[in-house]
């Protein structure tokens, strides 16, 4: 199995504040890997390293090696916009353009690379719909507002805009925690089927959804990695004990 | 130092699980002692008392599992908490049919006890005495997650397995012999069985023990 992303010595500074430690770790293609840990662990950190977000904020340090297919994100000639077409991101909160149609929300992305035939343009929305199980749901009223949109519909749209410029890796900063059980659920069950075309790095704060989704997890502490590995194996005989304290519940 | 859950309420509800299920030892190695009794005693109402108290060991039983099922369902438990869950599960079944055999010696006793005995029983009682401490290892092995202990009692499952085959030698002997003692032979070929059986039973708790601890599954590898 081929390595989508690798983290080699990661570090990531805000001001004096040192986030990330010395991380090194690979995300397999075509897998989930979760990443868990208690509020201030540095997991989010980690993932916005991963698609160059800290580039937008002020005060921000990252060192070491982040690499997409062997090539540092991080170089020098490298285009940050380009990295984020390839890596694309969701958010907590799902966030539809408000003054945009579904349709024109999911071909949003698309159109940035230039323009797109209206023909292609109606392709892509549909299947990047149907992939998200949203096509049925939404076909009539492709140019209402993404407003009109339940929470869950709403995230499910976002993915469907990630996917439409067909990234390599998906990365989701706790996608479902704004989501009520049923859609958590739909989603859950879409993340299973990205896999199959995208790499998925899922950030969660919800220790059962990262048992569920993943295949691999990876559990930070205090902005360190501490353990990663198989997630079925990790929740239920955990190689490190400050792993199994924080997966049982005994983290004061 | 074994961390406590941030929920004081759950900690609760896996102490209370490891409690009935000492108390269900507790009761099953009474059992084994109490039946044991009703034979070289000749006590015929001991031994009727064993059979109703398998009741008591079937219920506890059941509240276990229902807790554990609770436990299961409402905490969503994970590592070691699992898999202490689970393998309370499989321990209550076997502590369970320790209490079923236990229940028959008491009725083979109370067949024995209306002839002559056969012999001296020297080798059951031993067998016996050895087998009940070999529940009592195993079980505190679990309580206490001690794998040490727990392997102890594996290796101990030996002693009653060439203590049962020295009786069935002995008993051929004796029928072989003499056919009038087939009948009372026979019965307590069937006690010695029901001895070896329930120290198996013992063996595959601390079998299951060594799994909590270590995470590694020994279980159908021990010869």
């Amino acid at each position: 199995m081929t390595t989508k992303v690798q983290l080699d010595n990661l570090n990531v500074h805000f001001g004096a504040t040192h986030a990330v430690k010395n991380v090194t770790m690979g995300f397999r293609a075509n897998t989930v890997t979760a990443i868990i840990g208690p509020s201030g662990c540095g997991k989010s950190t980690v993932l916005r390293s991963i698609n160059r977000m800290h580039d937008l904020t002020p005060g921000a340090r990252v060192t070491g090696k982040t690499l997409l297919d062997d090539s540092d994100i991080y170089g020098k000639d490298v285009d940050p916009v380009a990295i984020r077409r390839r890596i694309g991101m969701v958010f907590q909160k799902p966030n539809p353009f408000p003054a945009m149609s579904i349709h024109d929300n999911v071909i949003a992305g698309y159109k940035l690379n230039g323009r797109v035939k209206r023909d292609e343009a109606d392709e892509i929305v549909e299947s990047s719909l149907r992939r998200v199980a949203l096509w049925d749901e939404v076909k009539d009223r492709l140019r209402q507002s993404a407003m009109d949109l339940s929470g869950g519909q709403q995230q499910r749209l976002c993915i469907a805009r990630t996917i439409a410029v067909r990234p390599d890796v998906i990365l989701m900063d706790e996608p479902c925690s704004a989501l009520d059980p049923i859609a958590t659920m739909k989603i859950e069950e879409l993340i299973d089927e990205l896999k199959e075309q995208y790499t998925v790095i899922i950030v969660t704060h919800n220790m059962q959804q990262a048992a569920r989704v993943s295949d691999v997890t990876a559990f930070f502490y205090l902005g360190e990695l501490v353990e990663c590995g198989d997630t079925k194996k990790l929740f239920t005989n955990p190689d490190n004990r400050q792993t199994e304290d924080y997966i049982t519940g005994r983290f004061g | 130092m074994e961390r406590e859950h941030v929920s004081r309420q759950y900690d609760a509800e896996l102490n209370d699980i490891r409690e009935h299920l000492l108390e269900m030892g507790g009761k099953v190695e009474m059992m084994i002692s109490d039946a044991m009794k009703s034979l070289v005693d000749r006590d015929t109402q001991l031994a009727d008392r064993t059979i109703a108290f398998d009741h008591e060991i079937n219920h506890l039983e059941v509240a276990i599992d229902e807790k554990c099922l609770q436990v299961l369902a409402t905490r969503q438990p994970a590592g070691r908490d699992l898999r202490f869950l689970t393998l309370a599960l499989k321990i209550v079944t076997d502590l369970e049919r320790i209490g079923d055999q236990c229940a028959a010696i008491a009725k083979r006793a109370r067949e024995l006890n209306l002839d002559p005995p056969l012999k001296p029983y020297i080798d059951l009682p031993r067998m016996a005495t050895w087998t009940c401490v070999m529940v009592k290892e195993a079980l505190d092995a679990f309580v206490r997650g001690d794998a040490d202990l727990a392997v102890k009692v594996c290796e101990d499952d030996q002693f009653v397995d060439d203590l049962n085959e020295q009786i069935q030698r002995e008993l051929l002997t004796f029928m072989m012999e003499d056919p009038g003692t087939i009948s009372r032979a026979i019965k307590i070929n069937y006690i010695s069985k029901c001895l070896e059986r329930i120290a198996d039973h013992a063996t595959n708790v601390a079998e299951m023990v060594i799994f909590m601890v270590k995470g590694k599954d020994i279980r159908h590898t021990i010869a």
